[in-house]
């Protein structure tokens, strides 16, 4: 029954990487582009969530609402002033530029709400499903955040497949120049891909937060990190990889705190991930795709 | 506000010709950053304490110069060297541990006083006859909060959670675990966690859980605490929380369930609900700058500042000697006098470095301290 219970403990873990890592890696998929402001995308998101409904009192619901707004538009002018004027520029650069950023935001959200940790109130309460006589329980933000994963995960797969933009997305992945012959506008595509992960970022922001309910401006830096190893681990540009990645990422480091040691739970974690990368390069569900010369 | 500002600057301007110059007080501390929260409270306790000892025109006025160093070992370096720069000619060290182990090497070397409001680990003061710390080293919390559970027969079962890549929650974690077989406490479980996985607790609790612990040691600062609680509440896991000094403030944060911290007790050498005279003054002038109730990490700022001024008075010391003079004189007073401050009576220190004075057991009681004794 413990091993049960460490289980579920992993997977909300895991499902909180996993929605994390979807934006991860839906922007590195489309804009072959790591963000690592993502994380911090996701403290504004949190941020903003948490400005709605403990001080104007506001429905959970449409303080998410409010903060993919806000983030979205976040998202865009980030986009339209440290990444598009780089569009030309070597990839290091633009990583370098998303390092800033990822300072710049933390930065900036200390200026704006100080350092002192607030308790983000959950969106849907601290309730949990209990099972065999509340032997397991099984929270509900874990269930929501789970649900979401995959409703995210569906209409992404669909939009990326079936629409007309989804269809522009997937060209400039695979080759911009070739794109912008055939009239695909570029950097409207680029902007899109933000605008849609920094929206996914908050409501990534306001599960993490139901999850673990400490709001700081550094709030969003650790999780990101190790959502995108999580994104890493499932490969990178995957969609359905970021959520098994995620998951695993999640019951793997509960499982290493439970069993082997507490104190070495991430490195056993980095080392599992170091052995799929050994054995999978492109990671679980990634495509190794061949370079022609 | 304005005019009282007015006063203290005439005051100010007319002691310092009165009197010659001030004694350049420099520290470091984290003022931005997710550490900014117990640099800006040192700050803000010191200036109080020189303003008021400004505003009094003795012979000791302060100036005082605060650096940003981001609870950043490297940082802190540079903002003592810019406060050497600027004149500084006696130390605050810096705030928290990791930097004052840096800044503290720095001012063995350059024969500069130093005090740290609240840098706790043994390394700061170890092997540096100038360096002198306000807070409790780390080992003397664990010893005293084992000896604590163990004298009140709060229970016999422990656990132990700490922070593994942090030295304050490590010390208080060594000795703690040291002490607990002399008086009788078994340790039934020791989990640890890190930055990067100080999330998620459901392990740590369980194992405690399982083998049955009846109190929780809990050797770290209160925002992953305020975590601990919320966990162990969604899980049903009820026993005795103790914590230490890094525990306080758990009641100011934003949003905070108060009835989660219900009955967790902590060992802290500052209540600001205190009734004695100088405690209510000080928390008075803090809530109106600062709009909060001081922690201790203001106070030891602000006792800081006052234990600085009896040791110059005692010494009759003048602020044109230079550093290393006072340093000696600084050295000489604080081995033998005692201080009286907002966070003890009757303070002394060894000639080590480190302070003594008697932790007070609090507990949280409908939302507020309560003292224990």
């Amino acid at each position: 029954m413990i091993f049960l219970n460490y289980f579920i403990s992993g997977i909300s873990l895991g499902s909180i990487y996993a929605i994390i890592a979807l934006g991860y890696t839906m922007v590195y998929g489309i804009a072959k582009m790591l963000n690592f402001a993502h994380g911090d995308v996701i403290m504004v998101g949190g941020y903003v969530c948490f400005y709605a409904v403990s001080r104007y009192g506001l429905n959970p619901f449409l303080g998410v609402a409010i903060a993919m707004l806000v983030c979205t538009l976040l998202g865009i002018i980030v986009e339209r002033l440290a990444y598009k004027p780089l569009r030309q520029a070597p990839s290091l650069a633009v990583l370098i530029t998303a390092i800033g950023m990822s300072y710049f935001l933390q930065n900036t959200a200390l200026l704006l709400w100080s350092s002192n940790p607030k308790v983000f109130p959950s969106v849907i309460g601290r309730g949990a499903f209990k099972l065999f006589d509340g032997k397991l329980s099984v929270s509900h933000v874990t269930v929501l955040t789970i649900a979401t994963c995959l409703v995210i995960m569906v209409i992404l797969s669909l939009f990326i497949s079936k629409t007309r933009l989804g269809k522009a997305m997937r060209a400039c992945s695979e080759d911009k120049g070739a794109a912008q012959l055939m009239g695909i506008n570029v950097n409207a595509t680029i902007s899109m891909t933000f605008a849609i992960g920094s929206g996914l970022a908050a409501i990534a922001g306001a599960l993490l937060c139901s999850a673990y309910p400490t709001l700081m401006p550094t709030t969003g830096s650790l999780p990101g990190i190790k959502a995108f190893t999580a994104a890493v681990f499932g490969g990178i540009g995957s969609v359905p990889g970021a959520f098994l990645g995620g998951l695993m990422l999640g019951v793997i480091e509960i499982f290493a705190k439970a069993y082997i040691s507490s104190q070495l739970s991430d490195a056993v974690v980095f080392a599992v991930l170091i052995v799929v990368l050994l054995v999978k390069p492109a990671g679980l569900l990634g495509r190794a795709i061949q370079e022609k010369v | 506000m304005k005019k009282i500002l007015t006063c203290a600057v005439l005051i100010l301007a007319m002691s310092a010709s009165a009197f010659g110059a001030a004694f350049k007080l420099g520290g470091t501390a984290p003022l931005t950053g997710g550490a900014a929260i117990y640099g800006m409270s040192a700050r803000n306790g010191a200036q109080i304490a020189v303003d008021e000892i400004n505003a009094m025109g003795g012979d000791i006025q302060f100036e005082l110069r605060y650096e940003d160093d981001t609870h950043d070992a490297e940082k802190a370096v540079n903002a003592y060297n810019a406060l050497k720069d600027w004149g500084m000619q006696i130390s605050l060290s810096s705030v928290t541990s990791k930097p004052a182990e840096a800044t503290a090497a720095e001012n063995f070397s350059d024969r500069i006083f130093a005090l740290t409001p609240s840098a706790s680990s043994a390394a700061v003061t170890e092997g540096k006859d100038n360096v002198f710390q306000m807070c409790f080293v780390d080992p003397n919390q664990g010893t005293a909060s084992a000896q604590y559970i163990a004298s009140k027969g709060l229970a016999k079962k422990v656990a132990v959670i700490w922070k593994n890549d942090d030295v304050y929650s490590k010390g208080v974690r060594d000795t703690f675990v040291e002490k607990a077989p002399e008086v009788g406490l078994e340790i039934v479980s020791e989990t640890t966690f890190a930055d990067g996985n100080d999330t998620d607790f459901s392990v740590q609790l369980t194992e405690a859980k399982e083998k049955g612990a009846e109190l929780v040691f809990l050797p770290m600062y209160y925002q992953p605490a305020s975590l601990i609680l919320a966990q162990a509440q969604a899980m049903g896991y009820a026993p005795k929380w103790f914590g230490i000094d890094g525990m306080d403030g758990i009641l100011t944060m934003e949003g905070f369930d108060k009835s989660l911290a219900e009955g967790v007790m902590l060992l802290t050498p500052f209540n600001a609900d205190a009734k004695d005279e100088k405690t209510a003054k000080f928390v008075a002038e803090y809530q109106k700058r600062h709009g909060e109730v001081p922690n201790q990490f203001a106070a030891d700022g602000y006792d800081c500042v006052y234990a600085f001024c009896q040791a110059l008075t005692l010494a009759k010391a003048t602020p044109d000697m230079d550093a290393e003079t006072l340093c000696a004189k600084m050295v000489e007073q604080f081995t033998t006098m005692t201080f009286n401050g907002v966070t003890g009576e009757n303070v002394k220190w060894s000639a080590n470095g480190e302070v003594s004075k008697d932790p007070k057991g609090m507990v949280i009681q409908n939302g507020a301290y309560v003292g224990l004794d």
